[in-house]
């Protein structure tokens, strides 16, 4: 079938030209029909492209038949059918979802625009994981950050806008950073395309350039990807943003830059710096040890149940570089499926955070008290949301540690070391799930006796299908270790 | 001496991108802090000016009957257009947050929003 061939522009063009379409849609409810129609369209899309990869090669795609490197080429890896699951899919799950949720944070006469901002993020991301040009992955990297610093200063809350400034300041930063780390590849090879950038490097003489290049670039995506220490900016805007948003990005903001990251680290920088991969892990792997660690320690003296959240979301791209910075196989593959499961996890606690939000103006953890005898149903999904993001057993969360510690174990002394960080971690994170559950099933509700009630019985089923699907993958987790597994063998395919 | 001179560019380069980012870390104005983001992106520009350059070569425009011309590379020069839109957005994405946030704080210092958001 003639479309078929085109799948990995249309998963870029579709949500990219709907967006302008939205804005012109003012009739109540039109907006967010047109945004979950086009999402929803992107997520079939991303499961076509997937299937396609799963039983053959990646898929490549020439814009305008321009022969590669000369046109721009699009190239869908298992490893991009994996992100480009997790952002459709996350952007699926919670605009369907969120409709009750927006329309009470969100002016109704403003909701075009949230809508249009909301599928700009969703192309720029996607975008970003189907493409195979370096400067392609910038200019969707600024859509994807634009439109998020929109959609986080969407709501009402005022203190969401010296967050998203910081945002602002600290994404371009590290945006430029990654902008001269290719300027400098350029510089040297005379190329952007990323496959035929790591075949040229070999051919450059002084690798000085390339060095400060691989440098600025993995500082640069750190800083999107909010590794610890660089992850100032990330608390803060979680936090403020509109509920539903701060599910959306939760589940793929930070992980579309460490995909990203991993792509250059691997295919581009692996196989011509000396002993990068040892540069690499001596780099990353303190970061991801003391992100697990400092991030989940401070998560639990949190008084907002969604800074708790985010910090923990903080701690959790640490387990995703400690996964990447052992350098194996089984280490990547942990790291990679940490990914997918995180954002199953972190989707599913977010969404019953916002049907928490639905019936309490705050979020603060005194202000939940008592909360499960009003809403027993939400906080029945928060607790078992919260069991997958710990790793207990039986939820996809336990799936990508088990894989994590075994890959840890391979490493010998070290790896035990790892490994007691990765159980104290877990330590951790039961403390801080522990104390939402604590106040909100056995603290007493507020005097003033607020009439909650249960969320909205849509938002409930939504959520409920999100918790769902982490028991799902957490028993069957064949589709991301596959995909997992087999972008782990193409990355390392260079290292001897 | 030659080297200093030799790659004069790059140290402009360097120099401006360092100015740019001081702005930004030291300034509390939130102005300030976006013009020193606008600096900061400004010197990437001239990075990518500087590397298209070839010696000797002029504008890269195909003429008839002369073919020992040398071509400095389009390329990178088209890259930085875009770069510039881009730094542009962000830009008036960042004037437009200031607006709001004078709106709603009635300043744009850094210390003065943090000690009003601590009050409540």
């Amino acid at each position: 079938m003639i479309l078929a061939e085109h799948l990995p522009a249309l998963q870029v063009v579709v949500p990219l030209l709907t967006a302008p379409l939205v804005v012109l849609m003012r009739v109540r409810g039109m907006a967010w029909a047109a945004a979950t129609a086009s999402s929803a369209m992107a997520f079939a899309i991303a499961i076509a492209l997937t299937n396609a990869v799963l039983h053959g090669d990646s898929v490549v795609y020439l814009m305008g038949s321009w022969p590669a490197p000369y046109g721009i080429e699009l190239r869908v890896t298992t490893f991009s059918a994996l992100l480009l699951l997790i952002v459709t899919g996350a952007s699926t799950v919670t605009l369907v979802a969120g409709k009750n949720s927006i329309d009470a944070e969100i002016a109704h006469h403003r909701q075009p625009m949230f809508y249009a901002a909301w599928l700009l993020a969703v192309a720029g991301f996607v975008g970003i994981a189907v493409a195979g040009d370096a400067f392609n992955i910038f200019v969707f990297m600024e859509i994807a950050s634009l439109a998020g610093y929109v959609l986080i200063a969407a709501g009402s809350n005022r203190r969401a806008l010296p967050a998203v400034f910081k945002y602002l300041i600290m994404g371009t930063i590290g945006a430029t950073f990654y902008l001269i780390g290719i300027g400098l590849i350029y510089m040297m090879t005379g190329t952007l395309n990323l496959a035929d950038m790591e075949a040229r490097i070999h051919e450059v003489g002084e690798l000085r350039p390339i060095l400060v290049a691989a440098g600025f670039i993995t500082v640069g995506l750190a800083l999107k990807g909010a590794v610890f220490p660089l992850h100032a900016w990330l608390p803060p805007s979680y936090t403020y943003a509109p509920h539903i948003v701060t599910a959306f990005l939760a589940a793929c903001a930070t992980k579309v830059a460490l995909y990203v990251l991993l792509r250059f680290d691997f295919l581009v920088f692996q196989p011509n710096l000396a002993a990068h991969d040892l540069q690499f892990s001596l780099f990353l792997m303190p970061l991801a040890v003391l992100g697990i660690l400092i991030a989940s320690g401070v998560a639990i003296f949190q008084r907002d149940l969604k800074t708790l959240l985010a910090y923990s979301s903080v701690a959790q791209i640490g387990y995703i570089l400690l996964g990447a910075s052992l350098v194996s196989i089984a280490g990547l593959t942990a790291g990679m499926t940490h990914m997918f499961n995180h954002a199953l996890a972190k989707v599913a606690l977010f969404l019953a955070v916002a049907c928490l939000g639905t019936r309490f103006a705050q979020l603060r953890l005194e202000n939940i008290s008592g909360a499960a005898r009003q809403m027993p149903w939400t906080m029945a999904a928060f607790v078992l949301a919260g069991l997958s993001l710990i790793g207990v057993p039986g939820t996809a969360g336990f799936i990508s540690k088990w894989i994590l510690i075994s890959a840890a174990l391979q490493e010998g002394a070290l790896g035990a070391a790892l490994v007691a960080v990765i159980l104290v971690g877990s330590l951790l994170a039961v403390v801080y799930i522990w104390r939402v559950i604590e106040i909100a099933y056995f603290g007493d509700p507020p005097e003033s006796g607020q009439s909650a009630g249960e969320a909205p019985l849509w938002m409930l089923i939504v959520t409920w299908a999100a918790v769902l699907a982490n028991v799902y993958f957490g028993v069957v987790p064949s589709l991301p270790l596959s995909l997992a597994g087999d972008a782990a063998a193409s990355l390392l395919q260079h290292l001897p | 001496m030659k080297e200093l001179l030799g790659l004069y560019n790059y140290w402009v380069f360097a120099v401006v991108l360092m100015i740019g980012f001081y702005a930004v870390v030291a300034k509390g104005n939130l102005i300030k802090k976006l013009i020193g983001l606008s600096i900061f992106q400004s010197a990437v520009f001239l990075l990518y000016i500087t590397m298209d350059k070839v010696d000797g070569g002029t504008a890269p425009i195909i003429q008839k009957g002369v073919t020992d011309q040398v071509f400095s590379n389009p390329l990178p020069q088209v890259l930085i257009l875009t770069a510039i839109v881009v730094g542009v957005s962000t830009t008036a994405l960042g004037l437009a947050i200031v607006i709001r946030i004078k709106e709603c704080y009635s300043t744009i210092e850094e210390h003065e929003i943090q000690n009003l958001d601590r009050d409540t």
